[in-house]
């Protein structure tokens, strides 16, 4: 491959463009079946089993005793704990601008889900607001493979086979 | 503490690598002290945050060699937002200990190096990679959604929130180390960019290029070489889960001055309060004999890195209740006495926050700015604000107690620091 000439962006102090990328090899290891199970149109948080305390974004020791948790399926509806929409955002998201991320509260868990949520007018968005969970068709098993819409206008779909 | 000095703090000093930097506020905080020389220094502290923005691994090694301090004993400390914070009480282990006589904190960042957009980003990759910032990750959305909560709760209004913004941008005015010193208008704060609801460009600080550096020394060094020197009275820090989702709803921390029929309905600290400043500070209060901060603080320089956060910080620290901090704000008690900030404030100046602009209006260069606060603070219970800033507009009359309040991620380490007069 030819060497490209270095970008020189200012002479006096001498300054240059440095370029810097690299792919990782990346686990997401005790964590895995919670991406798998996006693919499946699952929603797995974790639950505790000795003191039962149920996390809505999974971890598999309990932050409150210390003991192992078990897989916990959760309900794919829920409602908005808080919200905001960004008009802007790292380098990596501002094409996607401008976003409605909230933190979804379910039934019978104990902590929250940090998600997107879409179809839906910015200035709707309320506290309380019922959600219910999509999941992306072609999975990139990434926490994006689901996203939350509106609940009442659009029932939920079943999960995917 | 013997000694201070900070760089101005600048969107880019292009002319200036971070060892410069640190050399410049290394040499300024050695001014007022000529009888103390380096051979007086045990060893150095080094803070800075980001390997990202920085690309340069054992960067404070560089620095402990550029300053003349190999091969003394040195390290780096790194948390964050709060590096800085940890930094100065890190400094402070080892003279506490008995480990120095003398240890040197300094600190620096240099974010100019990529655009705000991709500053952003790096700043995210401080949240949880697999579940937090793939969705968006933006630390100002964060934040919204915090202060979202907080009004959803207490009733805190935007602009009460603005207020904060007015206030430091107006007391950095008469601070010239401060990056970005303007008069607004709660208007102005409103009309600004939206970035994240209800968050506007003029509630959020800036990215910025700066150092500071702290001289901590026995009190027995001090009494030889320093006419005012200043004590560390009380230190504190804690912690909370990495993702904001995870907090739990419980019950409040209490402060000496509080009880818990006072929270009565409060679930805690959800995503509305800062467990860890709650903590950070209670350990600190123990540790300097402090019962009630509103009566017993001169001022307060705490880390504003959003207008909301300061807000939410007022009740973590005790100088008014949770859920009080909007109004808190709206009564002028944080606001310098003396300084026409364009409002009405009945109980303007009953404890200053930020006289030096915080982090809004200073800038927010991430390893210098909590030892930037320990500066300020240095000079104000001195009382030497006049000779530093070239007037006498921020210094606090009879400064004889001062608190800084450095504090990471979205809570995840925070550090409070007591300060006093000697």
């Amino acid at each position: 491959m030819a060497e490209k000439g270095t970008v020189v962006l200012g002479v006096d102090p001498l300054v240059i463009q440095d370029h810097y990328e690299i792919d990782y090899r990346h686990s997401y290891a005790e964590d895995s079946p919670f991406f798998v199970g996006l693919s499946k149109g699952k929603l797995l948080g974790s639950r505790c089993t000795k003191c039962g305390y149920v996390y809505a974004t999974p971890r598999s020791h309990c932050m409150e005793c210390g003991a192992p948790t078990a897989w916990h399926e959760l309900p794919l509806r829920g409602s908005i704990h808080t919200f905001t929409t960004c008009h802007y955002g790292g380098e990596a998201f501002l094409k996607e601008t401008p976003f409605t991320l909230i933190l979804v509260e379910f039934d019978g868990a104990n902590t929250l889900f940090l998600s997107r949520l879409k179809g839906i007018k910015p200035e709707a968005v309320r506290i309380g607001l019922p959600v219910a969970a999509r999941f992306a068709k072609m999975p990139s098993f990434k926490v994006t493979d689901v996203w939350f819409e509106p609940a009442d206008p659009h029932p939920p779909l079943p999960p995917a086979p | 503490m013997i000694g201070g000095g900070i760089t101005k703090f600048a969107k880019v000093h292009p002319d200036k690598d971070f060892r410069l930097m640190v050399k410049e506020a290394y040499d300024y905080a050695f001014r007022e002290i000529p009888r103390f020389t380096k051979d007086m220094i045990d060893g150095a502290v080094g803070s800075y945050f980001s390997d990202h923005f920085t690309r340069q691994l054992k960067a404070a090694s560089m620095v402990q060699d550029y300053l003349g301090l190999c091969p003394k004993p040195s390290k780096r400390i790194e948390g964050g937002g709060a590096t800085g914070g940890l930094c100065f009480q890190s400094a402070w282990e080892a003279v506490a200990s008995g480990r120095m006589n003398c240890c040197v904190a300094f600190g620096f960042e240099t974010m100019s190096r990529v655009n705000t957009w991709k500053g952003n980003e790096f700043i995210a990759l401080a949240s949880d990679t697999n579940f937090d910032f793939p969705v968006g990750g933006f630390y100002s959305g964060y934040y919204a959604m915090m202060v979202q909560r907080h009004m959803h709760e207490f009733g805190t209004t935007v602009e009460q929130m603005a207020m904060v913004s007015v206030k430091n941008h107006a007391n950095a005015l008469y601070n010239p180390y401060a990056q970005k010193a303007k008069k607004l208008t709660i208007k102005q704060v409103r009309e600004s960019p939206m970035v994240a609801t209800p968050l506007t460009m003029e509630d959020i600080c800036t990215m910025s290029d700066g150092a500071a550096v702290c001289l901590l020394a026995s009190e027995e060094v001090a009494a030889k070489v320093c006419e005012r020197p200043v004590r560390i009275a009380g230190v504190g820090s804690g912690s909370d889960a990495m993702r904001m989702a995870d907090r739990p709803h419980g019950k409040v921390i209490l402060l000496p001055h509080e009880q818990e029929s006072d929270y009565a309905q409060l679930k805690y600290p959800g995503v509305h309060s800062f467990r860890g400043g709650r903590t950070a500070a209670k350990l600190a209060y123990q540790m300097a004999g402090i019962r009630n901060p509103m009566e017993e603080l001169s001022f307060v320089e705490l880390h504003d890195a959003y207008t909301s956060s300061e807000i939410q910080t007022y009740e973590d620290l005790g100088l008014c209740k949770y859920g009080e901090g909007g109004r808190f704000v709206e009564s002028g008690s944080p606001f310098m006495p003396g300084i026409d900030y364009g409002m009405t404030l009945p109980k303007q100046g009953r404890l200053p926050v930020n006289p030096s602009g915080g982090l809004l209006a200073c800038g927010h260069p991430v390893g210098a700015t909590g030892l930037m606060q320990a500066v300020f603070a240095f000079w104000q219970l001195q009382g030497t604000t006049n000779q530093h800033l070239g007037n006498p507009t921020l210094q606090v009359k009879n400064a004889r107690r001062g608190l800084i309040h450095s504090h990471a991620g979205t809570g995840t380490y925070i550090t409070v620091s007591i300060l006093e007069a000697v």
